[in-house]
């Protein structure tokens, strides 16, 4: 009985097996979204403020196109990406790479904080210093007497 | 007086550093193929289909790889500047023919001229691609041992062949 259970799920399951091997591999669409999301990341060499994703030059087509193939092929992301560096360089990625020559561009604004943060201080300690003049007994005087006067028009 | 000074010397120097960004062209990215092997292929011939092209048979000797399209203006805009630096037979100039239809790309070459030793047709652009080839025309020079030595995107002008192209092939000559 059991035996025949399984037989039957075997023959009932088939024509899904079948049907999924059989589709066509541009239409899986995880792969679709696996190339998708790697294309958002490069950038569209013709049109450059776009992405390969959002793109529709015949280049970028083209790019995505071999990216595709490229993963059905099991090529990782990082392959792909080392395979498009290679030929368009690293302004390919719209996410820089870390290393000497583009250190100043990922701590440039670090850098800038600091020195904003730094003129800050520097400006807060002077006018602290500036408050705290000690006086001499002269001008104490001086200064308790126009507080006075002050005070008396005032009333 | 001096306190404004500071704002005012930042202010210029952020102008003057907009102002050199703003000289510079975007669409010049420095390929990282320079000083890197030309990627090898093999492509028929433009206009002997049952011959094929390949870089391999350039060893030994400096040439020129134009990559052209007949759909391309710009090409066209360019195409005396090929004419004449072929002219000049300093270094054998080879065109590469990107995503065209052959019949178009051959009648192209008959209403303006063939400048080339031959054209490879790279139909699919998939050459191109090795090359990193995304605005035709453009333009390498290979040395000896299939080195690419420069690469210009966008048509040539006399003046970059005079100042560019003419001294480095020189240069490459003599080893």
């Amino acid at each position: 009985m059991a035996r025949l259970g399984v037989l039957i799920m075997l023959f009932a399951l088939g024509p899904w097996a079948h049907a999924k091997e059989a589709a066509p591999a541009a239409e899986d669409p995880a792969l679709e979204q696996r190339v998708m999301a790697l294309a958002a990341e490069l950038r569209c060499l013709v049109c450059q403020n776009q992405s390969l994703a959002d793109s529709n030059a015949p280049l970028a087509v083209d790019l995505r196109n071999q990216v595709r193939e490229q993963m059905k092929q099991g090529a990782s992301d990082r392959d792909i990406v080392d395979f498009m560096v290679a030929r368009y360089g690293d302004f390919v990625l719209f996410r820089p790479p870390f290393k000497s020559a583009t250190l100043l561009l990922w701590f440039g604004p670090l850098l800038l904080l600091a020195a904003g943060l730094a003129a800050l201080f520097y400006r807060l300690k002077r006018r602290r210093a500036a408050a705290d003049v000690e006086l001499t007994e002269a001008e104490r005087e001086r200064a308790e007497k126009l507080l006075a006067e002050n005070g008396t028009e005032r009333r | 007086m001096t306190r404004y000074l500071l704002p005012l010397g930042i202010f210029a120097a952020l102008v003057a550093l907009l102002g050199f960004g703003l000289t510079l062209n975007p669409r010049e990215v420095p390929s990282p193929l320079i000083g890197k092997p030309a990627p090898q292929f093999s492509l028929p011939q433009l206009q002997a289909v049952d011959k094929t092209f390949s870089p391999k048979e350039m060893s030994g000797r400096v040439w020129i790889l134009n990559v052209w399209a007949s759909w391309c203006p710009p090409c066209l805009l360019e195409h005396p500047v090929i004419t004449e630096l072929a002219r000049m037979k300093i270094a054998p100039v080879v065109g590469l023919n990107y995503k065209d239809r052959p019949e178009d790309a051959i009648a192209w070459l008959k209403r303006n001229g063939d400048p080339f030793q031959l054209s490879a047709s790279d139909i699919a652009g998939r050459i191109a691609i090795d090359y990193g080839v995304y605005g035709v025309p453009e333009t390498y020079v290979i040395d000896q041992r299939g080195v690419i030595r420069y690469k210009r995107i966008g048509p040539l002008t006399p003046e970059i062949v005079r100042e560019k192209v003419l001294p480095l092939v020189q240069e490459l000559d003599r080893g």
